[in-house]
């Protein structure tokens, strides 16, 4: 999984950090953070999406090879939370990129993630 | 002719060294995941892994070298697996025919770095190319440790060639790292062995948080996959090595089937300790660590093999 962190607080990304860590331990299902999105097959993203950094996540989701899941992480990525208003946002990720599972919250807790995973995989 | 394409392509070649490889590298992981108190994958997550990759796309970036690029995986995964083939066909008692082969084995262990480098060079991408650069200098360092060791092996043999012969003089006389200089040989090996698979303190090259998977960074779908099986069955050829130059070689029949796998397991598990109890050294540092302190101890441990300790 390859890590994008749009306008972010960096609050979803700090417990998305917190996925890899013993207690949660992601890599039960085969799961690891990439360095580069061409190993990816799973995008998370964070964070409103703002006019800035719009053209930059269309990029780089061009770049993935697919099939590639995306995945919008906390209530911002999911509808742009409470930056929904304003004025440089761009609208939510699935706006700008097709997005396959949503985790909602601010944050959203390592348990809800890892949850909305399984569920995607056994789906 | 029809022998030896099955030696190469299934048995001890190809399928057998990739599944081994990727056993060995899924007790890699393991290990990792139970050192820091993690589960960890299950046991079939690297062969799910490379199954996945020759299903994803295959991206050749527009300004590559794109013949180059494709092709330089290719030429790693037959490197590795023509060295393993050479590695483990005297430990199956089958002698590979000619007499340099532990020359021939030395020099087909560098091909999948150089072909890294090559296809990181052909990708266009300016972190592959520091990647690269990095990877050269980590060559230059630790190849001329090797091949002191490797010479002092052969010393130690009555210099002997031959890998098959190697490992009879070894059942006879017990392993060569039951002596001093064995045990420094050992060391310096360890080291160059842990250089070669660019794990952590010699990862320079492929630092995924600084240069974000370097001499890698272009590499997805089937190209992906060919890395990543060079790279598993590196995992079981250069142990192999290992166990055949000093730890009594590797035979496969009866209870020595049993010893033969512990020490592959122990090697990698040695591996997997340094990895996870060191920080990334530098370029600069790797470099020193190499021509300084890994050359004299080599040097040292001939001087001893000569002297007869």
């Amino acid at each position: 999984m390859f890590h994008f962190a749009g306008a972010s607080c960096n609050n979803c990304d700090i417990e998305i950090l917190d996925c890899l860590t013993p207690r949660y331990d992601v890599e039960r299902f085969g799961m690891l953070l990439v360095g580069s999105v061409r190993h990816a097959d799973v995008l998370l993203v964070t964070g409103s999406i703002n006019k800035k950094c719009r053209t930059r996540l269309l990029e780089v989701y061009n770049q993935a090879p697919k099939p590639v899941v995306v995945v919008a992480v906390g209530a911002c990525g999911c509808t742009g939370g409470i930056f929904a208003e304003g004025n440089t946002f761009a609208g939510p990720a699935d706006k700008v990129i097709p997005v396959d599972l949503y985790i909602p919250g601010c944050p959203p807790k390592p348990e809800a993630m890892l949850a909305g995973i399984v569920k995607y995989i056994n789906k | 002719m029809l022998r030896d394409i099955f030696y190469f392509l299934i048995f001890p070649g190809l399928l057998f060294a990739f599944a081994g490889g990727g056993f060995l590298s899924w007790f890699d992981r393991k290990v990792t995941a139970r050192l820091q108190f993690r589960v960890g994958p299950p046991l079939l997550q690297p062969f799910y892994d490379c199954i996945k990759l020759f299903g994803k796309e295959t991206i050749i970036p527009a300004d590559s070298a794109q013949g180059l690029f494709f092709l330089s995986p290719v030429f790693a995964v037959a490197g590795a697996v023509l060295s393993c083939v050479l590695i483990l066909l005297p430990a199956f008692g089958m002698t590979s025919g000619f007499a340099g082969d532990i020359i021939v084995v030395f020099y087909l262990l560098m091909i999948p770095s150089l072909s890294y480098i090559i296809g990181a060079i052909a990708s266009g991408n300016p972190l592959a190319g520091l990647g690269a650069s990095r990877e050269m200098k980590l060559i230059i360092g630790y190849e001329l440790s090797l091949l002191l060791v490797v010479a002092a092996v052969i010393m130690k043999a009555g210099h002997s060639l031959s890998l098959h012969e190697i490992i009879a003089i070894q059942q006879q006389q017990g392993a060569f790292i039951w002596s001093l200089s064995g045990i420094l040989l050992f060391i310096v090996a360890m080291m160059c062995v842990q250089a070669k698979l660019a794990f952590v303190p010699f990862d320079i090259a492929d630092a995924e948080t600084e240069i974000a998977g370097g001499i890698f960074i272009e590499y997805s779908g089937t190209i992906l996959a060919m890395v990543k099986i060079a790279k598993s069955v590196m995992l079981l050829a250069l142990p192999s090595f290992v166990a055949v130059l000093l730890l009594g070689g590797l035979y496969f029949y009866g209870i020595h089937i049993f010893w033969s796998i512990l020490k592959i397991l122990g090697v990698v598990l040695l591996i997997t300790l340094v990895r996870n109890t060191n920080p990334r050294l530098t370029t600069g540092q790797s470099m020193r660590f190499f021509f300084i302190w890994m050359n004299l101890i080599a040097v040292v441990a001939i001087v001893m093999t000569y002297i007869g300790w």
